[in-house]
Formats: C-alpha cells, sequence, structure tokens
C-alpha cells in the first residue's frame, strides 16, 4: 500500500503547485487585464464601473504636442540605437567567438556589465562624462547612452546562435574560394539572422523603456515617452498615462511576437 | 578535416563558441583569428571602455577625491600643517585663508571651497561666503582681529581643525558618511548623531528589500517552473506567453498599472469592498507592501525563466532510479531533485537580487518615505542636494554590495552565474 500513498502526495503536491501556478498567471496579467480597459473610459476617473467608452485618451495620446514629441523623440533615439547596437554587438560577439576561452570569459563578463552594475551608477557617471564634454542635452549623448544598455541583449542573442553555429560551413566555404566578407553574408548571417533579430528586438524594447539614463542627460524638450509618462505619474496619473501604457504593451507584445517567431524559425 | 560528429560536438559543448581549436589549422592561422576576433569586438570594446568603464569609475573616484582643498587653498593647507592642531590657530593661518580667498580665481571657486567645508560641517559656507565677499587686509595680527571681530566663530578651533584634517588630495569624510559616521576634533571616527543617520537604515533597507523580493520570487516562481516541465511541449508555449508578457513590457507601464491598481478609490480596493472583506478603503500605495508587490511582479519572470531552463535539463532518471529503490517522495525532492535545480535557482536568485538592489523607479513611484533605496539617495545627492562625494561613496557602496552578492549567491550556489551560461 505504500505505493499508493506516495502517488497520493505526489498528486497532492502536482494539484498544489498547479493551483499556485494558476494565481501566478493571474497575479502576472492582473494589472494588464484590469487597467487597460479604463483607458476607454469616457471620464478622467480611474475605477469602475466605466461611465462609458470614448477614444479620447489616445487622441490626447497621439495629437497632443508634449506627448506627439515623446512618441517622436522615443522612436528615433530608439530607431538609431538598435542600428548602432545591432553592428557593435554582432561584431562583439563574432569577435569573442574567436578569442581563447580565458579572455572570452574576461570579455564576456565586461561585455553584459551594463546589465549588471545598478542603472543609477551608469545614469550618474554618464551625466558627468557628458557634462564635462559640454553633451548633456545633445541626441548623441542619450543615442550612446541607450546603446550602451541595449548592446548587451545583441552580444547575448547573437552569441547563442553562434554556439549553435556549424563553423565547418565556413571553412567548407572558404575552402570553395569564397572570401570573409562574402562568407559571412551569404553563410554566417543566415544562420545567426534569428538571434540577431530577438538582440535587435530587445535593444529597441530596452532604449524605449529607458527612463533614468534619460531623466539625467535629457534636455527638458528631449521628452521620451518613459519621461513623459514618469512625472505624469508623479503628479497625478490620468486616464493618457494609461492610454500611453496600453500603447506602449501593444508594442512590446508586437516586438515578443516577432522575437518568438524568429526563434521558432531558429529551432525549426 | 574534422568529421560532422565532433563539429556538432563542439557546438554543442562551446558556448560563446568555446572549444578546442580545430587541429588543422596550424598555430599562425589560429593567431590571425584571434587577432580578427580582437578587431571584431574592438568597437564595442572601446565604446565601453569610454562611455560606460571611464565614467563610472571617475564617478565612484569621486567618494574620496579631495584636490579641489588643497587646490584652492594652497598657502592655507601649507601654513595649518606646520599647526599641531591643539594649540592656538597661529595668525599666519588667518592670513593665509584670507590671501587664498582673495586671490581666489573666481567666486565660484570660494562656492566650491565653502560647499566642500560646509559638508564636514554645517554653518561653514556662511561664514565663508561672508569672509569671501570683503576679504581683510594688512598685517597677520590684523586679519585675524579683523575676522574674529566680524565672527566671533573664527576664534574656535574646531574650522581650522577641520581644514588641516582635510587638506590632503583624498578624503576619508564622504565614505564615512555612508556609514553615518564622523570625524570629531581629535580626528577619531565617531557616530553621528542619530538625526543624520539615514544612511546605514537605507542600506539596510535596499539589502531587506532586496531579500524578500527575491524570496518572494523563488517561492513563486519553484512550483511555476516545475508545473511547466510537467506540461507537453506543445502547451508550454501558451503558458508561456504569461511569463513573456510582462517581461518584454515597459517597467514603468506595469509600475503605472500597479498604482492604477493599488489607488485608494482604485479597482483592488473596490473589490475588496465589494467582497465585504473590508468596508473602508486600505491604504495599498505607498508603503513596504506595495513595493515588494510592484518588485516582485517586475522581477518574477526573470527567476522563472531561470528556473524552468535548469528544470527543463534535469534528466528524469535519478528522480526514477530513487524511486525503484523505494525513496519516499519526500526524501526524492529535498535529496535528489532539489539539488539538481541548485543551478537554475543560484542563477534566478543572482539576477533578481541584483537587479532589485539597484532598483530606483519603483521604490520612487510606489514605496514610502522610509521606503527609499541607495539608488535614491545617490539620485538625490547629484541633483537635489547637490553632495557629488556623497553621492560617490553611496555609489561605491552599492557596488561593492552588488559584487559582494554575486561572489556569495555564486559560492553557495555553485552557479557560474548567468553571465557565463550566455
Amino acid at each position: 500500500m505504500r505505493g499508493s500513498s506516495i502517488t497520493m502526495l505526489e498528486r497532492c503536491a502536482l494539484v498544489l503547485s498547479r493551483v499556485l501556478s494558476y494565481l501566478v498567471f493571474l497575479f502576472l496579467v492582473l494589472p494588464f487585464v484590469v487597467v487597460i480597459p479604463l483607458s476607454f473610459s469616457s471620464t478622467s476617473m480611474l475605477n469602475y464601473p466605466l461611465p462609458g467608452l470614448s477614444w479620447r485618451w489616445y487622441e490626447r495620446f497621439f495629437t497632443l504636442d508634449a506627448w506627439q514629441a515623446a512618441i517622436f523623440n522615443s522612436l528615433y533615439v530608439a530607431g538609431l540605437t538598435v542600428v548602432v547596437s545591432t553592428v557593435l554587438g554582432t561584431l562583439a560577439a563574432l569577435g569573442l567567438q574567436r578569442c581563447g576561452p580565458r579572455m572570452q570569459k574576461i570579455l564576456a563578463l565586461a561585455f553584459v556589465a551594463p546589465m549588471m552594475v545598478p542603472v543609477v551608477l551608469t545614469a550618474v557617471g554618464l551625466f558627468f562624462f557628458f557634462a564635462s564634454l559640454g553633451m548633456i542635452g545633445s541626441y548623441a549623448a542619450l543615442i550612446l547612452s541607450h546603446t550602451i544598455i541595449a548592446t548587451p541583449f545583441v552580444v547575448i542573442a547573437v552569441s547563442a546562435s553562434l554556439a549553435k553555429f556549424d563553423r565547418t560551413l565556413v571553412r567548407a566555404a572558404q575552402s570553395l574560394g569564397s572570401g570573409p566578407v562574402r562568407t559571412f553574408f551569404s553563410v554566417t548571417m543566415p544562420s545567426i539572422f534569428p538571434g540577431l533579430m530577438s538582440g535587435a528586438l530587445f535593444a529597441f524594447a530596452a532604449s524605449l523603456d529607458e527612463l533614468i539614463i534619460t531623466l539625467f542627460i535629457a534636455s527638458p524638450a528631449q521628452r521620451t515617452i518613459p519621461r513623459q509618462m514618469f512625472s505624469g505619474v508623479r503628479e497625478n496619473i490620468e486616464p493618457t498615462i494609461i492610454a500611453a501604457a496600453t500603447v506602449m504593451t501593444i508594442v512590446s507584445v508586437a516586438l515578443m511576437s516577432v522575437s518568438i517567431l524568429a526563434q521558432k524559425r531558429d529551432a525549426s | 578535416m574534422t568529421t560532422a560528429s565532433t563539429t556538432t560536438a563542439e557546438g554543442a559543448s562551446g558556448a560563446l563558441g568555446a572549444g578546442p581549436r580545430k587541429a588543422g589549422l596550424d598555430a599562425a592561422s589560429a593567431q590571425r583569428a584571434t587577432y580578427i576576433g580582437y578587431a571584431l569586438l574592438a568597437p564595442y570594446a572601446l565604446l565601453l571602455l569610454v562611455v560606460f568603464f571611464f565614467p563610472i569609475a571617475k564617478f565612484l573616484l569621486g567618494a574620496v577625491d579631495n584636490r579641489d582643498l588643497p587646490r584652492l587653498l594652497p598657502t592655507t593647507t601649507a601654513v595649518l600643517a606646520g599647526w599641531d592642531g591643539a594649540s592656538d590657530v597661529p595668525a599666519a593661518a588667518f592670513a593665509a585663508l584670507a590671501r587664498d580667498l582673495a586671490e581666489a580665481p573666481s567666486p565660484a571657486a570660494i562656492a566650491v571651497v565653502a560647499r566642500r567645508l560646509n559638508y564636514e560641517k554645517s554653518g561653514f559656507r556662511a561664514l565663508l561666503v561672508n569672509l569671501g565677499s570683503a576679504v581683510p587686509t594688512g598685517t597677520a595680527e590684523q586679519i585675524k582681529s579683523e575676522m574674529i571681530a566680524r565672527n566671533p566663530q573664527w576664534a574656535e578651533p574646531v574650522w581650522w581643525q577641520i581644514i588641516k584634517r582635510e587638506s590632503g588630495a583624498l578624503t576619508k569624510s564622504f565614505l564615512l558618511s555612508s556609514f553615518d559616521l564622523q570625524q570629531d576634533e581629535a580626528g577619531r571616527i565617531v557616530a553621528k548623531p542619530t538625526d543624520q543617520s539615514i544612511f546605514r537604515y537605507s542600506l539596510y533597507t535596499t539589502i531587506s528589500i532586496s531579500v524578500a523580493v527575491t524570496l518572494i520570487c523563488l517561492l513563486l516562481a519553484f512550483p511555476v517552473a516545475h508545473f511547466l516541465t510537467t506540461l507537453p511541449p506543445r502547451r508550454v508555449g501558451v503558458y508561456m506567453l504569461f511569463i513573456l508578457l510582462p517581461f518584454w513590457t515597459s517597467l514603468l507601464v506595469r509600475t503605472s498599472a500597479w498604482i492604477v491598481m493599488l489607488q485608494r478609490e482604485g479597482p483592488l480596493n473596490q473589490f475588496l469592498q465589494w467582497t465585504g472583506l473590508t468596508s473602508t478603503p486600505l491604504e495599498l500605495l505607498y508603503n513596504r507592501t506595495s513595493v515588494l508587490i510592484v518588485m516582485t511582479h517586475v522581477l518574477l519572470p526573470f527567476m522563472i525563466l531561470s528556473i524552468y531552463a535548469n528544470m527543463l535539463a534535469i534528466p528524469r532518471d535519478y528522480v526514477r532510479a530513487a524511486r525503484s529503490l523505494g525513496g519516499g517522495p519526500i526524501s526524492i525532492f529535498f535529496r535528489i531533485y532539489l539539488p539538481q535545480t541548485m543551478p537554475g535557482i543560484g542563477a534566478g536568485c543572482l539576477l533578481v537580487f541584483i537587479l532589485a538592489l539597484g532598483y530606483y523607479v519603483t521604490p520612487a513611484l510606489v514605496g514610502g518615505p522610509r521606503d527609499q533605496m541607495l539608488s535614491s539617495y545617490i539620485a538625490f545627492y547629484t541633483n537635489q542636494t547637490i553632495n557629488w562625494g556623497l553621492a560617490s561613496a553611496l555609489g561605491l557602496v552599492l557596488l561593492v554590495v552588488s559584487g559582494l552578492s554575486y561572489l556569495v549567491i555564486t559560492g553557495l550556489t555553485r552557479t557560474r552565474g548567468p553571465l557565463e551560461r550566455m
């Protein structure tokens, strides 16, 4: 009868862990499910029941000057950050692969350091650095800072792809007379492309989400969406912020979906 | 040429492509490959060096940097070097200070000195700025009596003792301040008055919030990760979306959503009153609970993904073998399964704890005054009350605590850390 008591206990544990898991999933999506509908409210009250439905907060988000400037700045900075960080990160991952194991360990640690060092330290350090160069409030400073935050994601994603990549293909191509550049674009690039894609998407998301460094080094005119939301949340939270948050969530879902598709393609 | 089987083995073994060098390559071309490698990673390495490591190092050096004082008060520091600190302050010191102030390159320089000395003892700024606005002249004795006549505080040796103590290019005072300590007149290290003691409490707050968030995340993530491993692969994807959605969504978006949820008139309070659990709305925001709820929500996906990745790789054979040998479920869990999940637990805890230590936005928005973490103070002393030396010292403390926890957690769980697992 010992066998059945084991299964009983295990079954209880399984049921318990399943119930707990469902509760955790609920906790994870609850704020989205509860708060997003409030952005369609016809009044500025942020609770239920909704008095009526309207698009007015979305209209404000897309038409008010402050928000329009924030949308433009966010897209501009994130767009350029993705280009710079994807190029630098991919090159770094390719280079890392060619180093000896010890050097590789040290460099890999240094390359992802911006993810592990508390962001406030990076922000304050960059604030003094760019101030000494007179670059506070410039787009160059903002894009360079965001590149620092975003590139580790590219390095990690591309490195993961490269680890799975069969290097004999490169030698095969070279033995058939293909030059290094052509080999890269026709052999290496296609097989690391999914990694490169998810790295770039992560870099874009990281730049769109970046707030702390922007608070320190951007000029008052360089409002980004997170910065605009931050000042709004601090003063008085109103439905335009929830509309902005909803739009940002939709963008995140889109980025996430593309990344999942890219990884699916990689796996198959 | 290598066979296909060895290459696959190599590809699988080598995270980041670390594998034995190809036997077919001679030393010279291997060397060349390494050089090409360095050339490829050089642009990012250079950018990191210039726009990350250098600025942070320079900022952290500010914790001990005291070059302004000897540079702007050259004569005073030289004269005070010959004073024993106990006998009467020599008239030459008064004359030297007057001379340094008169010869200051700009009024801004006097302001720098005044601000720096005011950190050591409040009241110093007013004393110096008044003196700087009309610097007395004459012989040393005349200057001394004129200064004391204007403000009798100049007769107190304490001001001079402070200048003497802080005349080196390095200072201990910011680092001491970051632990609520200071030096007294005799140079002994003593605790600051309790009304000025905030940083030890803030360090304690930072660590206790991070520990709590890490433990809550671990307790919630473990069953979820295990649940995911029991599902058929087809169905994992759907559940994974629940974890990936918050993972991809902006931190600020999630924090603001929680603020709306937890407001006094917000949906959660409405729900609680509707169910009759409470009759009056609860204060759910701006306290420790709200900080823990929101930080757990933000960091939980990291923990689930770390533990799940590890659990997937655990072969079932051990548990099966233990069961066939008659092991009970509890002993199998604690002696066989749990030890095998340690690398995942270690990696998850490491990531969550270190990210939590550096949190700034969430505690600033949903915490109360007693939940402010070190990051907030670093930002505060950089932006609001300008005390850059103190900001640097607190930054150094935060970085050292992060580095130590990295070593302790990787040591305890024998993980190689997320960095090396890339």
